[in-house]
């Protein structure tokens, strides 16, 4: 007992010496307001992809339906926050924003989680397309023209406190018996539900708590990126997500992490180079997937890695299947 | 176990920070060179206008160059995509706002992508102009109605756009109903429609019916056989080329001979391969400049063009290229390169003249320029009228 508070000390230790030093460069204008905003793409993609992983690399439900979630946060948290400038209803509208995405989420996941695959897929792609379309017809969204003159709250903080927020709440939720019991889905369904493992309980349960933390990340986006419109939450901002989840390594939260910095790093890196940057982005892609199939970390976190042989018999199997 | 994740993610949220940090600045030698950012879509959806602005605005600086600079200030023009995104739009203005000395950002050419540098030009006080930002709401003014003091831009709106298309087919035609078909899921569309339907009643119109369609729809046949069964003088179709050329060539299949009046979004060669030139006859849109105007600066203009670019320009590059020179004349008559003056220079502007119509400033930042409206036979531009703000 002694030994887990020692642990959760020192964790909350670093969490708040990272906070404090970021903090300090910031004030001191080591890390301009530029550098700021690389720092929000990574902490946004990072809550994206860590929400998506639980569903797509914890559960093994395929969803190409995240930014349909991240714009319900957006533009709920968009719509309360610009009625209410001040920083409570900043922080109302994000907790609304996840909570109607995360409600969203109950509704549609319960018919559609019963299908498999690709079918799963194309109907959570389905779902985001009407999610776009009713916000493209909406009055209060101001339609195909998009939202503009969000007040701008979030900070280097609120995006701290919403990130590690994140990872550590999912990362619980991994490690507990509902966590098993998505991962028990994810390696073979019949097997978990002759275990007596209620699937579909499970599935709805993974795919609303990643809704919820899309929602957050939406809002985060919203009042930070000041403008919003249907278009930025198309398809292809689903795949974004995707692929960070994909390279990361479906199942590893670290490699989500990871993926989600790199990215972004790039992608700042090469907005300069605007004949190549889509090219090198894409090629570097094809690259890491020839070389790492399974994406940057497989299924495993930076804690196995220091811990060999532990989970290694585990990932063993899978590869072998 | 936990702890190492954490210390991780501390390491990797540093790491990734200070990434960034190597950016060079440009011109911190003190070198007589002059930054003016451009922030345009030059990859995704949009690049087709982003590049087209770029090329104008380019050649406008070669010019200046050439001939010696702005006070013996060479123009630097530091040139980042923004990737068609409106996240990716504020990153860069903050880049170059921030990392590059910029005097002064240009772009990015559609509304959204430049609103969401807005909030940027204020904060950094630097002044943003875009060339082609026609929205009406929410772009020089804030939403109380006040003038955002560091936002310009140097085309009309679009609402100036339906008012005179709709003065045009009850003075110009003499149309008395009038048929609207839309694009539903384009801003752009739906609010030349109101505009053109408020300014075509009190004119003592009639609108007789009202059709939309979405973005990328291929068969209009259902609409048009509809609008077909009723009587009226002219079609309003506000849109952009690529229906509105399909829509036409549909239209005149199924025998609809009436006028057909557009918008600037019918600006584009495409328009004339999709719907085919026996079906553009009596097709009239507005537009920012017509090639066929006999002014020297426009006729200039476009013999320069055909001789760099060795194809006709259209109106993104007129306008880029007007850009180019405005931004230019902002900082010779605020004689300083402060961003503050050159944004005084800009609000002050009087009679600018460019090959889109010459200008003055009005207190919200919006140009008083004149607009065109183009008639199309046989797919060519035959005749063009110019028709001065009120």
């Amino acid at each position: 007992m002694r030994i887990l508070m020692k642990k959760n000390l020192l964790i909350l230790l670093c969490l708040i010496v990272t906070f404090v030093i970021v903090q300090v460069l910031i004030m001191n204008g080591i890390i301009t307001r530029f550098h700021e905003i690389t720092i929000a793409t990574i902490c946004i993609n990072i809550i994206l992809a860590v929400s998506l992983n639980l569903v797509t690399g914890f559960t093994g439900q395929f969803s190409l339906g995240h930014a349909g979630f991240m714009s319900i946060g957006a533009y709920v948290c968009a719509i309360i926050n610009s009625r209410m400038d001040s920083t409570l209803g900043f922080l109302i509208g994000i907790l609304a924003g996840a909570v109607a995405a995360a409600i969203v989420g109950v509704i549609i996941g319960i018919p559609t989680l019963r299908l498999k695959g690709d079918y799963l897929a194309i109907a959570t792609l389905g779902m985001a397309e009407i999610i776009r379309v009713i916000f493209l017809n909406l009055k209060i969204t101001n339609g195909a023209a998009g939202f503009s003159g969000i007040p701008r709250y979030t900070n280097w903080m609120w995006l701290f406190i919403f990130t590690a927020g994140s990872i550590i709440l999912i990362n619980n939720f991994i490690r507990s018996s509902h966590g098993r019991a998505c991962i028990s889905i994810r390696e073979d369904e019949i097997a978990a539900e002759s275990m007596g493992i209620n699937t579909t309980k499970y599935k709805v349960m993974a795919f609303t708590i990643g809704a919820f933390f899309a929602g957050i990340a939406g809002a985060l986006f919203a009042s930070y990126f000041y403008f919003i419109k249907p278009d930025a939450f198309g398809f292809l901002k689903s795949i974004d997500i995707l692929v960070i989840v994909v390279l990361g390594g479906m199942g590893s939260i670290t490699g989500s992490v990871i993926a989600a910095t790199i990215l972004a790093v790039l992608t700042t890196f090469l907005q300069e180079f605007t004949a190549v940057r889509m090219i090198i982005y894409a090629a570097l892609l094809v690259l890491i997937m020839i070389f790492r199939p399974q994406g940057l970390m497989g299924t495993k976190e930076i804690t196995d890695i220091f811990k060999f042989g532990k989970r290694e018999e585990r990932l063993n199997g899978r590869r072998n299947r | 176990m936990k702890k190492l994740l954490v210390l991780m993610l501390a390491f990797i949220l540093v790491a990734g920070s200070l990434a960034g940090c190597g950016d060079k600045n440009a011109n911190e030698d003190g070198t007589k060179e002059l930054n003016i950012g451009i922030n345009y879509e030059l990859t995704g959806p949009n690049a087709s206008y982003g590049e087209a602005s770029v090329q104008g605005i380019m050649m406008a600086f070669d010019e200046i160059n050439d001939a010696g600079g702005i006070d013996g200030m060479k123009i630097n023009p530091v040139e980042i995509d923004n990737k068609s995104d409106s996240a990716e739009a504020t990153s860069v203005a903050t880049r170059l706002m921030t990392q590059k000395n910029v005097v002064a950002c240009l772009g990015p050419a559609t509304t959204g992508n430049f609103q969401a540098t807005i909030p940027e030009a204020i904060g950094n006080q630097i002044p943003i102009i875009s060339a082609s930002a026609t929205g009406d709401e929410g772009v020089t003014t804030d939403k109380n109605g006040k003038v955002n003091e560091y936002v310009f831009r140097l085309c009309f709106n679009d609402s100036f756009q339906g008012v005179t298309m709709a003065n045009f087919a009850s003075n110009n035609l003499e149309a008395k109903k009038a048929v609207i078909i839309k694009d539903t899921s384009s801003d752009y569309a739906k609010g030349l429609a109101e505009n053109f339907a408020k300014t075509f009643k009190s004119n003592g119109g009639e609108i007789v019916a009202e059709e939309g369609y979405v973005t990328k729809e291929k068969d209009f046949m259902a609409i048009l056989t509809k609008v077909k069964s009723k009587d009226f003088d002219v079609i309003f179709l506000p849109g952009y080329y690529q229906e509105a050329g399909l829509v036409i060539k549909q239209a005149r299949e199924l025998g609809i001979d009436t006028p057909i009046l557009g918008a600037d979004g019918f600006d584009s060669p495409v328009l004339l391969e999709l719907a085919g030139a026996k079906a553009l006859n009596k097709v009239y849109f507005s537009n920012h400049y017509s090639s066929l105007d006999k002014d020297p600066l426009v006729q200039d203009f476009i013999a320069a063009y055909k001789e760099k670019y060795n194809t006709d320009p259209g109106a993104f590059q007129a306008l880029g290229y007007d850009l180019g020179k405005f931004i230019a004349d902002a900082i010779q008559r605020a004689g300083s390169t402060k961003p503050e003056e050159i944004k005084n220079a800009l609000a002050s502007t009087k009679d600018f003249a460019g090959v889109t119509g010459s200008f003055s400033m009005d207190k919200n930042h919006n140009p008083i320029k004149s607009i065109v409206v183009i008639e199309l036979k046989d797919g060519v531009q035959a005749t063009s009228v110019k028709v001065e703000p009120k």
